[in-house]
This record gives C-alpha cells, structure tokens and sequence, in this order.
C-alpha cells in the first residue's frame, strides 16, 4: 500500500505539471467558442512556454538576486501545493506534511515571493501591480481561510485527505453552509487567478492589469516558469474546488490500485466540466474597477464567514 | 545560601547580577566607545547566552524558591523559578544575546548619552526584565517592573536633544506610570486580607469572584498599557522609534513580552481560577489590537514606526490567544486551553525574534542611509546585501510564510480557533469563529505590510542618490542578525521540540498538557484525533528538492544565455526611481479600503501649482478623540481650579474667612 500511496503522490505531481497548461488552453478554447471566435489549439500553452524555454533571457540592469530566484520559488511553491491536494488519491504521503492551513501558507509564500519580484526592478508597472496583488491577496486569503475552515469544522480535521474522505463519504448529504462556500470560493478562485472581472488574462493595457503587470521585467526560460507557475495555480485552485465541493471519484485507502486508475478520468472530466463553467462565468460578467475588486472580494469574504455561521447553527 | 553550580535560580540570578557589574564598568571609561562596544556588550552577550542555557535546562525542572538578603527592610526579595518564568528568561536571554552582539557594533561616537552611561542603562534594563520574570513577591516585582519602566525611559530618551524624542519619552514614562498603578492596585485585592505580599501568599488567598474579576481587570490594564493594547497603545508608536534600534529591538522584541508574562502569572497562577468572561475582555482587546496595529502598520512612512504598529498587531494576537485560553480553560476544555495557551507562548517567543532582527535591521539601515523614512530609501539590497538577506528572514517569518516560525504560531493558534465548536456555550461558539477570522485576515494584512516594508526598502531602485554610498553592517552586526535570523528558522522548522519545552508551562500553569502522543520528532500533530498535522522539516526538503529539480530541469533541457539589459516597463523610455511606489503609494490601498479607521488629512496639488505638493498624514483616532479629549478636559478642571487661585492675599483670606464660618456653622 506505501507503495500505491508513492505513486498516487508521483502521478499526482506529475498530473499537474503536465495538465496544467492544457487546462489554461480549455479555458482559452471555451471562451473563443463562446465568444464567437476561431479557437487556438489545446496545446497553444505549451507552444508558449517552449518557445520562452528558448530564448535568451534578458534581465532588467537594476534586477538582484531575488528576480532571479522567484520564478523558482514560484514554480516550486505551485508544484508542492499541487502535491498536497487531494485530487486524485487520498492517500499522499506529502498531506501528513502540510495541511490546508499550511496549503493557504504556501499559496500566500508564491504570492510574496512574486510582489518582491515585482518590485525587484523599480519601475512604475511593477511596484503597482505588486501593490495590486498584495491588496487581492489579503482580501482573498482570509476568505480562502474560512471556506477551508467550513469544510474542516463538517470534518472535525484540516487535513486535506480527511476532508476529501469525509465529504466523499457522504455525497447525498446536501450541506447548506457548503453551498455558501462554494460562491464564495468561486468568487476567490477569479480574484486569485486573475481572471475576469478582477483582472484580465489577455489583456497587456497597464491600467487594467494585475498579474501580467508583476511580470513585465521577465522573460524567456523566467517568464515561461511564472506562466507555467500561473498555469498551476489556477489549476490548484480548480482541484481546490473540486475536492473541497465535489470530492466524490478520489481514490480512497480502501480502494487500492483500481480506484487510482478509475481516479485520473474523473478527475479529467472534472476540469472539463470546471473549465467550461469557468469560461462562461468569465464571458457573461464584465471587468471591474479595481477599487471594485476590495467589494467583491468583502462579499467572498462574508459569504464564507455566512457559510461558517449557517454550519453552526444548522450543525450541517 | 544557594550554589550556583547545582541550582539554576541561583546560576539565573548570579548572571542577571553580572549584567548588573557589567553595566557599572561602564561608567569606569565613560567616554570610550571601544570599551563599551569592543569589551562590555559582548561580554553582555555571553551572559544573555548563558541565561537562555540555563533557563532552557530549568523549564521542566520542578519550580525553585529562594529568599534573598537584600530588598526594602523586613521585607527580603522572594525569587522563583518555575517552568513560566524560565521560559521567558530563555527568551530573554537568547533574544538579548543577539541584540548585545549587534549593539557591540551599533553604537557611535556622538549619538546622544555617553556610551558609559548607555551600556549602563542598556544593562541595567536587561538585569530588570529577568527579574521582573524571577520576582516571587509583590515589593520585588513592582522594584524590577519600576527599573525596567525608568532605565528604558532613559534609553528612549538617548538623543535627549530632539525635543520630540522627549516628547515621546515622556508620554511612555506617563502610561507606564497609569499602568504601574494598575498593577500595584491588582496585586493590593489579590493579597486577600492577609496583608502578605509574597506571591504564595495571593496564591493562597481565597478571593470572592467579584474580587477576583477586579484584580483581572486592574492587572490587565496594568500590563495591557506596558504591553500597547489599544487604547492604550499611544505610547508605543513614538517611544519605539525614539530610542536607538537595538533598544527599539529590546522594548519591542522582549519588554512587550514581560507584559504578556504578567497576564500569565496573574491569571493562571496568582488568582488561579480563571472565569470565562475574562477571557473574552482579552480576546475583544486581543483582536482589536491585532487589527488597529496592522491597518495603521500598512499606512506607515517611517520604517521603525511601521514596525512599532505591527508589535501592536504581534500583541494583539497574543492577547487573543491568552483570550482563548482563558475561556477554554475556565470551562473545562483543557486540551483546547494547553494549544491555545502553547500558541501565545510560541507566538511571544517568535515575536521577539522576527521583531529584533526587523529593528536591528532598521537600524543598520538607518546607520548607513541616515534615513528613517522610506520614501527616501530602496534599492538597499545592492549596497547591503547582508542586513538585506537576513532582514528578509525576518520579514517573511513575521507575514506567517511556511516553513517559517511565524506560521508555526499562527497556525496553533488557527487550530486553537477552529476546534472552538465544541464549547458548552453556543454564543461563544459563533463568536470564535469570527475571531478566526480576524486572526486570518491580520496575519494575510501583516504579509501586505511586509511586502511594503521590504520591497520599499531593499528593492527597486535607490530613490536618494546619497544611497549608493550606503555601507554593509560591520561584522558585529552581521553576528547579531544571523543568530536572531537563525533563530527564526530553527524555531520554524523544530516545533515539536519547543513545544515539547513549552508544554512544561501548560503542565504547571492549567494542569494538562499537549502531549504529542506518538507522532514522529519532526511532525506536528497537537491534536492526534483531528488527524491534523504540519511537517516543516519536510515540507522545506520537498520544497527545497522541487526547486532543485526545477533548476537542474532548466539547465539540463535549455540554454543559459542571460543578457542585462535595461528595464523594459511597458516601453516607456525614461524610467527614474521617481516613478516607483512610494511608502505613501503602497498604502494608498488600505487607505482607501479601511477610510473609516483612519483620520486622514490631505494636501493636493492642483493644476496650476508651480511645485505641485502631495501631502497625506494619518493620524490615529484613539489620540484624536481619547488622549486630546482627556487633556482637554483636564485642562479644563485644573483652569476652574486656578480661578481660586488668583494670587491676591485678600483673596486668601476671604476663603479662609468663610471656610472658618461654615466650619462654625457646622460645629454649632
């Protein structure tokens, strides 16, 4: 069994590494669909970051070690939380390491590490996306917190796999505060990954960005690590969701090598199926103001805080 | 009479009194600078070593008493070793050790008091604070508690020339004053009638509930205005910065903590029996604090003052978690009482890491720049790289990143939070939640704080052209950064272990422990049934592995061509340190987010101004409409009894003459 449990934890770090990037491309495919356009290739993302892998990178003259360094951090930050989901198995030797409270702690390090980096250089696009994120962030970590929070009070444990197995367990059972979460969990998950109507992906206007501002010094192999570390954020962030509110199909202990096997489809369809609504949601709602961004980022927070009073009251 | 060899109250003892001899050999050469720095600090050091040496050994040791020959007539100074007070000698020892090594090579010729006079005070005030820890009577503790609250003063007041720094001297004298006779008034009900004034004496007493809930509450404004909860944190922003850094590093890092010890002992040990309300006036206080320090940390533009706000935020957090160790406590959930009681112990000690070696930092900084404002600082990371990597430590084991100590804390403390659904009393079961929330919401507000204070400082560019002559912090410095920055990773990375030391308070102090049950050395699991766990030492290895891997992956399948080149910033050609955020910038978000805390005013520029000027001040409310109004209000008391007093002897005699008819009348 410590064996299938090394091998759920392989494949699922590998899984990641791999899928992320064609998840982004799902998302960009049902948005060109929905948008009435002609639809780049699954595989556009990847063509991206190997293209980056081979250019020469330039860094910015006033750029200190820790320019450098962050697209490592960040990358490794986002494969590492990536292991401690439970995605596809629960049974992940990593999990007994780091349990949601620390996954948040992770995701929080990758965001830091990449303000500091945006600050890096000194110019006026970096320091005010940094300013940005760091705004999001403190909004959306605590609401982040408190959805978790729900889920591990219904589970009595912040470890991840007990909270997968415990909601996995019971799929019939229709848990209201759950329901509250799960808004304000969507609404984090578009802050977090810089979607819209935070932030948008496609856009390069410096007024509007967030996210693409932070990485305008980076380029080539740099630029392809932060993108590919965006990738798995918000892939992260999808198997948050996922395991959080529609855990069932996840390889339990008692299951052995077959439910591993069945547990990579269903995870598949998963994203498809959380991709898609993803692009719908990003289609039908417009771009906000950033000074808008605190109010909806407030509503996460106080869904989530609603979703903990309603588990509570109700005991469910 | 005791031998220090065999006895660690004695060893403890024995070197607070070295520091004592130490201090006064400062006043042998005055005036010399290399005596001081080069012989006495770090000799200062080694015994601040050798405390926490002693003091760690003696935590699960069974509590030691001794009565000294010295102290006020009849009535000789008690002292007491037990697992509380070694804990915070441990802390304050070890924290001092590397704050001396660093003040060895701090302190210059000509900066305010000589430096005879400096390592004196600096000393002195160290020798107090372990006996405030150590003090087993009321006489002794109010004699150290006092010398602590009179040498800082000293030590705030170094630069005695700038008028504000007197200024700030003196509102810290006077709250220290206010909270002094809280204390002195709470140990007063807690003696019980028996006019006894020994520590075992109030542990004895029986005290009526109402009794004992007015001893809480004058104990706790007492150490609350010494630890800077709000309201009564006004002191705090100005005193910190005033003094030379190592002594900010000193007040914030470890005197904040002495009154965190207080609240401990009073609660748990003198009055024993806590009720449960208590535990929410601290909680209320507690994360209050946490969020009033954090918002006002993130408008800061003075980098010591940023750091003086978020000590108040620190407190904040720790007063919560006593809060919730209070109400778990009196209502009989002991393993909830003994996390909760462990994460204020962890986060104290924590605190007075990341908080000195911020400070130190500052003040290597400031030693080399001359700048206390950010908006004239960045770019430091080239020109220092040493305060700048070690400063970076502290800075993100402070926002609460794993695998940091920060986080640790945090953690516990979240755990602590969550696991509240079990209490008897269903208010307090929905309030507990929200006050996670809080906690979460200033420990992400704290990372938005750290973000600003490093990256305006180190990164970036220079936005003062004198800042390229900026140099790196001497040897010395670095010595004492390192250890402090050391501190903040081991203590991140081995909690079971500290926790293990901790766990000896909780056993005396509540009666329970945590206990880590059969988990493994390098894993914590405080709870085993909730399955919850946190593995630092092996969430670094994957974390430090993956990125190796992600490195040699880079190098093995790409190029490594790298050329420098100028920023590139959307194109725009003309780039200058102007353009980047300033402090006032990066704060503009939470000012604009949390307005209504905040007392703003602002000057702007218009269209036709020849200079066009941007001003903002954020002052604090609590100054503004408590502190103003009360003077004010005074002011006008003390004006109606100066129209008595109109300094003409006939006006005398006439109130002497009607006071004598109305006496008359009374009598007759």
């Amino acid at each position: 069994m410590n064996g299938l449990a090394a091998l759920t934890q392989l494949l699922e770090i590998i899984f990641a590494i791999v899928a992320a990037p064609a998840f982004v491309g799902w998302v960009n495919k049902c948005r060109a669909w929905l948008q009435n356009r002609s639809a780049p290739s699954l595989l556009q993302p990847y063509r991206g970051i190997h293209k980056l892998f081979h250019k020469e990178a330039v860094i910015a003259d006033g750029a200190s070690g820790l320019f450098r360094a962050a697209p490592y951090v960040v990358f490794a930050t986002m494969v590492a939380a990536a292991a401690i989901i439970p995605s596809m198995g629960t049974r992940l030797p990593l999990t007994t390491a780091a349990d949601s409270i620390a996954l948040v702690g992770l995701l929080a390090t990758a965001r830091v590490f990449l303000a500091l980096a945006a600050m890096d250089v000194g110019t006026a696009f970096g320091t005010l996306g940094a300013r940005r994120e760091m705004m999001l962030g403190f909004l959306a970590e605590p609401a982040l917190l408190m959805i978790i929070f729900v889920a591990a009070m219904i589970s009595q444990s912040t470890s991840l796999p007990i909270i997968a197995e415990r909601l996995t367990g019971e799929t019939m059972a229709l848990y209201p505060s759950l329901a509250f979460t799960a808004v304000a969990f969507t609404l984090v998950l578009l802050a977090e990954n810089a979607r819209i109507p935070i932030d948008n992906p496609a856009t390069h206007l410096e007024l509007t960005m967030i996210h693409e501002a932070m990485l305008l010094e980076y380029s080539a192999r740099h630029l392809a690590l932060m993108e590919w570390g965006a990738a798995l954020k918000l892939f992260n962030y999808a198997c948050i969701g996922i395991t959080l509110f529609v855990p069932f199909g996840v390889a339990t202990e008692a299951q052995g090598p077959l439910g591993l096997v069945l547990a990579v489809p269903v995870l598949g369809a998963k994203l498809l199926v959380a991709g898609a609504a993803l692009a719908v949601l990003e289609t039908v709602s417009a771009k906000l103001r950033v000074f808008r961004a605190p109010e909806f980022l407030a509503t996460a927070f106080l869904f989530a805080v609603l979703g903990l009073l309603v588990h509570l009251l109700l005991g469910a | 009479m005791l031998n220090p060899t065999s006895s660690p109250l004695a060893a403890c003892l024995a070197l607070l009194a070295a520091w004592g001899v130490v201090g006064l050999a400062g006043l042998l050469r005055p005036r010399s600078v290399e005596f001081a720095g080069r012989t006495l600090f770090p000799l200062g050091a080694l015994c601040g070593l050798a405390l926490a040496v002693v003091a760690v050994r003696s935590i699960a040791l069974p509590p030691e008493q001794v009565q000294l020959l010295i102290g006020l007539p009849d009535l000789p100074f008690h002292m007491r070793l037990d697992p509380l007070a070694a804990v915070f000698l441990a802390l304050l020892g070890a924290a001092s050790a590397g704050i001396s090594v660093f003040s060895a090579g701090y302190f210059r010729r000509g900066e305010g008091a000589l430096p005879g006079l400096l390592c004196l005070e600096y000393h002195l005030f160290l020798a107090s604070m372990g006996l405030v820890v150590l003090a087993d009577d009321a006489y002794a503790f109010m004699v150290a508690w006092e010398t602590m609250a009179l040498s800082s003063y000293f030590l705030v007041t170094t630069q005695h020339r700038i008028p504000d720094i007197r200024r700030a001297g003196f509102l810290y004298l006077l709250i220290a004053h206010l909270g002094a006779i809280g204390i002195l008034l709470s140990f007063g009900v807690m003696q019980g009638g028996s006019w006894l004034f020994t520590f075992d004496a109030m542990r004895a007493a029986q005290l009526d509930p109402q009794w004992a809930s007015a001893a809480f509450l004058l104990a706790f404004f007492g150490f609350g205005a010494k630890a800077g909860l709000v309201p009564l944190h006004v002191w705090l922003p100005d005193a910190h910065p005033a003094a030379p850094s190592p002594v900010s590093a000193l007040m914030s890092g470890v005197m904040l903590k002495t009154a965190v010890y207080g609240v401990l002992r009073v609660t748990f040990d003198l009055l024993g029996d806590p009720q449960w309300w208590w535990g929410l006036v601290a909680l209320g206080f507690g994360l209050f604090s946490a969020f009033y320090g954090v918002v006002f940390a993130a408008v800061q533009t003075d980098m010591k003052r940023l750091l003086a706000w978020s000590s108040i935020e620190n407190i904040g957090i720790i007063f919560a978690a006593i809060g919730i160790t209070i109400v778990f406590h009196a209502l009989g959930m002991s393993a909830l009482a003994a996390l909760s009681l462990i994460a204020a112990l962890y986060h104290c000690v924590n605190h007075a890491f990341m908080k000195s070696l911020l400070f130190l930092g500052t003040g290597a900084v400031l030693h080399a720049t001359g700048e206390r404002n950010l908006g004239r600082l960045g770019g430091l990371i080239h020109r220092m790289p040493w305060v700048a990597w070690l400063t970076l430590v502290g800075a993100l084991a402070i926002a609460g990143l794993p695998p940091l100590n920060g986080f640790v804390s945090e953690w516990l403390l979240l755990q602590a939070f969550l696991f509240a659904d079990t209490v008897p009393r269903p208010f307090i079961n929905m309030l507990l939640p929200i006050g996670a929330a809080l906690v979460a919401l200033c420990a992400a507000l704290a990372g938005y704080v750290m973000v600003k204070f490093f990256g305006v400082i180190f990164l970036g560019q220079p936005r003062e052209p004198t800042l390229a002559q900026a140099q790196d912090a001497g040897l010395l410095e670095r010595i004492g950064l390192a250890w402090l920055a050391l501190a903040c990773v081991v203590l991140g990375i081995f909690p079971v272990q500290v926790i293990g030391a901790l766990d000896a308070v909780s056993r005396d102090l509540l009666g329970t422990q945590l206990g880590q049950g059969a988990a493994q050395w390098w894993l914590l699991a405080p709870i085993p049934a909730r399955g919850a766990s946190y593995g630092p030492l092996a969430l670094l290895l994957a974390g430090a592995i993956l990125t190796g891997l992600t490195v040699l992956a880079v190098r093995a399948f790409y190029h490594q061509r790298v050329r420098r080149g100028p920023a590139w910033d959307c194109g725009f050609v003309r780039i200058d340190a102007r353009m980047q955020d300033t402090a006032e910038g990066f704060g503009q978000p939470i000012r604009h987010i949390f307005q209504p805390f905040l007392r703003m005013s602002r000057e702007l520029p218009t269209p036709f101004d020849a200079v066009p000027r941007y001003r903002v001040t954020v002052t604090d409310w609590v100054w503004h409409a408590g502190y103003e109004r009360i003077g004010r209000s005074v002011r006008g008391v003390a004006d109606l009894v100066a129209r008595l007093q109109q300094g003409r002897i006939s006006t005398y005699l006439m109130y002497s003459f009607v006071t004598l008819i109305v006496l008359l009348w009374i009598v007759l």
